[in-house]
């Protein structure tokens, strides 16, 4: 296997058959984002400079912390970014997630996820680097059969 | 079918070795990538448009730059679909096997 040097600007994107409206509630409301988001519970008022946090289903614990730079909906959210599940990528500084959301035509809407700026957050950037793919993965499945991803 | 595109795309040992590179580096541009295989730009280019059809490539730009990054997405879409289903019955098979014959042991 070859080594992976984690990218400071990963890409990611992935066609749904839902509409912008469907992916931005997926996105923002925590009831869709337990299904699809390791479970988190992703919570926010989605104002510019609000807080944007992921907390387990039980909230027994933060997995994630950052801030909202930017919030359009449906089009545009863009937050800042610190895992907090793991040591060591909490002590790394914050990184910054952009979710575009574009009309693909056809009933169809593209959805990109850059995870970038994360030059100074070498154990982040490896840690995501799976991550969203099932992320994504499970929030098409999420929205085309209304089911979460099974095992 | 999406699935079809992908397929296509990785049934090639050019694009995927540009998927490795890829992987190895993200966010390359198409000098950087045409200099790493014995081919015209042109082909480079061919490959590169397969796989962004297929969305195992997406471009973006940054400044006067055309940049190109591994979209992993659409592996992990044929892993859940088509991998997962099939390998973890055969995992299970020889896990139960590997259990009996140690038991009969």
């Amino acid at each position: 296997m070859s080594t992976m040097t984690a990218q400071a600007t990963q890409v990611y994107s992935v066609f749904v058959r839902a509409t912008p409206e469907q992916l931005w509630d997926a996105i923002t409301k925590p009831e869709f984002t337990s299904k699809y988001f390791y479970g988190s519970v992703i919570e926010s008022t989605w104002k510019q400079g609000a807080p944007y946090a992921g907390w387990a289903s039980d909230r027994s614990q933060q997995y994630v912390d950052g801030e909202v730079i930017e919030a359009s909906p449906p089009r545009k959210l863009i937050t800042t970014w610190r895992a907090l599940y793991d040591p060591e990528t909490a002590a790394e500084p914050f990184s910054r997630v952009t979710w575009e959301i574009e009309p693909a035509g056809d009933g169809v809407t593209k959805l990109t996820v850059v995870h970038d700026e994360l030059e100074a957050s070498p154990k982040t950037a490896e840690n995501v680097a799976g991550g969203w793919s099932f992320v994504l993965s499970g929030l098409k499945t999420l929205l085309e059969t209304g089911e979460p991803l099974s095992g | 079918m999406d699935d079809d595109h992908v397929f296509r795309a990785l049934a090639d040992p050019t694009r995927r070795y540009l998927l490795d590179r890829l992987f190895e580096r993200d966010g390359r541009t198409l000098t950087e990538l045409e200099s790493e295989l014995e081919m015209t730009r042109f082909g480079v280019m061919k490959h590169l448009r397969v796989l962004e059809g297929a969305g195992l490539v997406v471009t973006r730009r940054s400044g006067r730059e055309k940049l190109h990054f591994l979209n992993p997405v659409p592996i992990r879409l044929i892993h859940d679909r088509w991998i997962t289903k099939y390998a973890e019955h055969r995992v299970a098979a020889l896990a139960d096997l590997k259990t009996e014959l140690e038991e009969s042991a």
